[in-house]
């Protein structure tokens, strides 16, 4: 589904202070599947998925997306695939501070421009399924750690992406929460999304629901 | 819906849900723009309907008034004149006018006295305008004695008072009959203080003037748009004395207005980056700010402008007055009739709005274009 081809990305480059963060990274990512991107801090995970996800675009090589090139779209175009592709959970939940839960999840359709009626149904959908439906109007920093995790899931959710990319998802939750998390990927993977995650935590890539552990190290695939 | 206008309609939404969560610097902000609309726009409707009264009081002046000079000042003219004007083509009717200034020394005041060329006064009576009847407490009836030029007191019955209406140019107004005037200021017989002269054709006007010039070289035609234009020139000048006096405080909301507008904090700066990796175009983070900006801007300047309208023409510019006025001691009262002018909306559209609304674009240009990555760092 996903595929990198000798993906390399530098920071600063030209200049002193140049860094390659990946280091030239050959990998398939299967349809419908969990894969896990495994590494200690520094390793490259985080900027990968920033590639992958069409955060941002490879210094040099190639990222496909079934046939498409992504790595060499406009920035507009890029966006628009991001929106419609892929679902974002970030470490730090990235909720927007002072606005509604509810507002939180409908913020990535809003560009869309569909029915506004739709698109709250959609987000009461899925604010239920996550059983968040009584927080709908709460702000968003009123939310526990979990609450915040699962509305950032919904976020993710409401353009109905075949990926989800989730970065480092259980670094600021404790063991249980982790484990709900995990149950929802295993969830999502059933509803046949494909997820990405990148962890460094025993309680997501030692998950059952996990179909493929990839390694990284220095910006490079330590294991395939 | 069509798709486009569902879209900006979310973006305004979000806008005004971000502009609610910074409510106490929004509000403040508001505020200041909206007295600094206000007092703009206050003084622009003031001069504006001014203007437009002293031109509507002059529609029914003649086209052109005649003076006499004497070494260069005015002096009065006699019917010498008034008999040869009658061989200038072009000119309609022509009369000599009797008018002259009167200082009071009771109320510290000028009168004007004047022998209306359209009503009968009988000799010993006089019609006084709203100003003075103020001032000297006076109403129909009552008497006003004034020290004639041949040092003795002069007695006046009030006959009545001028229609308040008109008080914009009949508040220290006089109007006697005219052996009174002769007497009192000892204008001889077949002697005026001037002529006024209509002429037919308006085309005509200057041509009929420089024709006078010629026949009476010792007299100076002034004409009625001459006139008009020296109401603007004074009225330009006091709109552009107070405009200087608010300048520093529209420097002051300018450089307020532009640090609130294009400060943007760290906080900002996050949404925008989180925005933009949830699938927000570059464009589209820069129309919402562009709706917050015309949101705060539009409000402030319909909320400043219609409180100046309501301050001009419903509560007689009461803080503006004094300047824009003038100064007297037979202050006129009067209601100005509303009157805006389409150039001078736009004008204080574009240099209030306008400003405000690209210094809420440029730094959020320059934010917006930065990789969404940088909220995965």
């Amino acid at each position: 589904m996903i595929e990198l081809l000798d993906v390399k990305k530098a920071f600063n480059q030209g200049r002193p202070n140049e860094f390659w963060a990946i280091r030239g990274v050959n990998l398939t990512i299967d349809a419908n599947r969990v894969t896990v991107l495994k590494g200690p801090s520094g390793s490259g995970k985080t900027t990968l998925l920033s590639m992958i996800g069409c955060l941002s675009r490879p210094t040099e090589g190639r990222i496909l997306f079934e046939t498409r090139l992504l790595s060499g779209l406009p920035e507009r175009f890029l966006t628009a695939v991001r929106r419609e592709t892929f679902g974002f959970i970030f470490q730090q939940f990235n909720l927007i501070k002072g606005v509604t839960v509810l507002e939180n999840v409908m913020l990535p359709a809003y560009p869309l421009g569909g029915p506004r009626r739709r698109l709250e149904a959609r987000a009461h959908t899925l604010l239920a399924q996550f059983g968040l439906e009584a927080k709908a109007g709460y702000r968003a920093e009123w939310l526990s750690g979990g609450e915040a995790q699962r509305t950032a899931i919904c976020r993710a959710l409401v353009n109905d992406p075949r990926v989800l990319i989730a970065d480092e998802p259980t670094a600021n939750l404790d063991t249980q929460l982790s484990r709900d998390f995990m149950a929802i990927v295993a969830g999502l993977k059933a509803a046949g999304k494909t997820v990405l995650l990148s962890s460094h935590d025993p309680e997501v890539y030692d998950c059952p629901a996990v179909d493929r552990v990839v390694e990284m190290r220095d910006g490079r695939l330590a294991r395939g | 819906m069509p798709i486009g206008l569902q879209r900006q309609k979310y973006l305004i939404d979000f806008t005004l849900a971000s502009l609610l969560r910074r409510r106490a610097k929004n509000v403040g902000l508001l505020a200041v723009y909206t007295l600094i609309v206000f007092a703009l726009a206050s003084v622009m409707l003031y001069t504006n309907a001014l203007r437009h009264e002293a031109a509507h009081v002059l529609e029914g002046a003649p086209e052109i008034v005649l003076q006499r000079m004497v070494a260069g000042r005015h002096d009065l003219i006699g019917e010498d004149h008034l008999a040869r004007i009658g061989q200038v083509r072009g000119v309609q009717t022509k009369a000599g006018r009797l008018w002259g200034y009167f200082y009071d020394p009771a109320v510290k005041a000028n009168y004007t006295l004047m022998v209306p060329p359209d009503r009968e006064i009988a000799p010993g009576d006089a019609i006084i305008g709203a100003g003075i009847a103020r001032t000297r407490g006076l109403s129909a009836g009552d008497y006003l004695t004034l020290r004639g030029s041949d040092g003795k007191a002069h007695t006046l019955r009030i006959a009545g008072l001028l229609d308040s209406r008109s008080e914009l140019v009949s508040s220290d107004l006089v109007l006697v009959a005219e052996p009174f005037f002769r007497g009192f200021f000892g204008v001889p017989a077949g002697q005026y203080t001037d002529i006024a002269l209509r002429v037919r054709n308006v085309q005509e006007v200057r041509k009929v003037a420089e024709k006078l010039t010629l026949l009476l070289p010792d007299t100076r035609p002034i004409l009625r748009e001459e006139v008009l234009r020296t109401y603007d020139a004074i009225f330009n000048w006091r709109q552009g004395l107070v405009a200087v006096l608010l300048l520093g405080a529209v420097l002051a909301f300018v450089v307020f207005a532009w640090d609130k507008a294009s400060g943007l904090s760290a906080e900002e700066r996050r949404e925008i980056g989180i925005l933009k990796a949830i699938g927000w175009e570059t464009s589209d983070v820069i129309r919402m700010k562009f709706w917050e900006g015309a949101i705060v801007s539009l409000t402030a300047f319909l909320l400043g402008y219609l409180g100046a309208y309501v301050h001009v023409f419903f509560a007689d510019a009461a803080l503006f007055e004094p300047v824009l006025k003038g100064w007297a001691v037979l202050y006129p009262r009067f209601s100005l009739v509303p009157a805006v002018d389409g150039l001078q909306l736009a004008t204080l559209f574009f240099f209030t709005v306008f400003p405000y609304t690209v210094a809420t674009i440029v730094p959020i240009w320059r934010a917006a274009i930065t990789d969404p990555d940088t909220v995965m760092r």
